[in-house]
């Protein structure tokens, strides 16, 4: 891994967005904007899992409002975040928190399709109105810690380094 | 005592060297605050963009910012406190950053907008709640100059970083 990071280093790309010293803040910044629609989509639902929000619309009504926003959100976290790793390769693939955070991500891909496809088998399976059973309310605080998990690993990438 | 040694005081009180000379805590806080200010500015995106007429078209006005207003402000004192600390832990520095300087401006002018927008605002809002008349002029440029604001106080955040000390990045 550390001899593809240092190929990657090598390349002009990788060294035009270091030299550009102005690349790596603004993409960071665009990075933690995504971030933001992605942490409050996921929030709401969450919150309308728990009956704390938004309970005058179905789940299947909250989905279609905010799961496009979170994958839309997930491309343009792709698109900044390999950016800056071209830009750091070395400093981002050889890293413990960088390899956190992609297990954290895995998990939490695989639990909002799990999601998805559960509303498009049962519209009604995350609704149990005012009784969500405590394995849906696990699921929601567990999907919210994972979300939380990912930007903390994320940030601590400039300090495990 | 002036502003300048009670910055010194601040930085070298027991709280600020703990952070300093932490190697976990200045991280976590860090952490913290960006999850924080992810959720200021993303929930109340959604009253923003609703405000634009951009999404939650067929909720009422008052049922999303009921919904949205009462985790923002619980984010905003979340990214307060992580945000004072980091400021206390290395308070001259910051203090003098220019970066610095224009987030608080900015969170400010992101307040004033927002208590506009409560107090003269959505005053009428029986009128336009529901999505049968049009919102008016007024709440548009609110919600407009809200997202504005807040992409610049975290664009600013973010510099703050790349700037506190004149190191390469």
């Amino acid at each position: 891994m550390l001899e593809f990071a240092q190929g990657i280093e090598n390349t002009n790309l990788s060294r035009t967005i270091r030299e550009l010293l102005w690349v790596v803040p603004w993409v960071q910044t665009v990075h933690i904007l995504a971030i933001a629609v992605v942490l409050s989509s996921i929030f709401m639902i969450d919150m309308r899992i728990l009956n704390l929000n938004g309970t005058t619309q179905t789940m299947v009504q909250t989905a279609r409002r905010f799961v496009p926003w979170l994958w839309w959100g997930l491309v343009v976290l792709t698109l900044s975040g390999t950016i800056l790793i071209i830009g750091e390769p070395v400093r981002s693939l050889v890293n413990p928190a960088f390899w956190l955070k992609m297990t954290l991500l895995l998990i939490a891909i695989i639990s909002t399709v799990a999601f998805q496809l559960t509303l498009r088998r049962d519209a009604g399976f995350w609704e149990k109105p005012h009784r969500a059973g405590t394995l849906t309310r696990v699921l929601a605080v567990g999907s919210l810690l994972v979300w939380c998990g990912i930007a903390v690993a994320g940030r601590w990438i400039a300090y495990a380094y | 005592m002036d502003i300048a040694s009670f910055l010194t005081w601040l930085q070298n009180t027991e709280l600020a060297v703990f952070i300093q000379l932490s190697s976990w805590a200045f991280p976590s806080i860090e952490a913290i605050h960006v999850i924080s200010i992810a959720l200021v500015f993303g929930v109340i995106a959604i009253v923003d963009l609703r405000l634009l007429g951009v999404a939650s078209s067929d909720r009422r006005v008052s049922d999303v910012t009921r919904d949205c207003l009462r985790w923002t402000w619980i984010a905003f004192g979340a990214a307060v406190i992580t945000g004072t600390l980091m400021f206390v832990s290395n308070a001259t520095v910051y203090f003098d950053n220019t970066w610095f300087r224009w987030k608080m401006v900015l969170m400010a002018c992101a307040g004033i907008n927002m208590l506009i927008f409560e107090l003269v605002t959505a005053r009428s809002m029986v009128h336009w709640d529901d999505g049968t008349a049009a919102i008016p002029t007024a709440g548009r440029i609110a919600g407009f100059l809200s997202l504005g604001f807040w992409i610049a106080v975290i664009a600013c955040g973010r510099w703050i970083g790349f700037t506190l000390y004149d190191l390469p990045i």
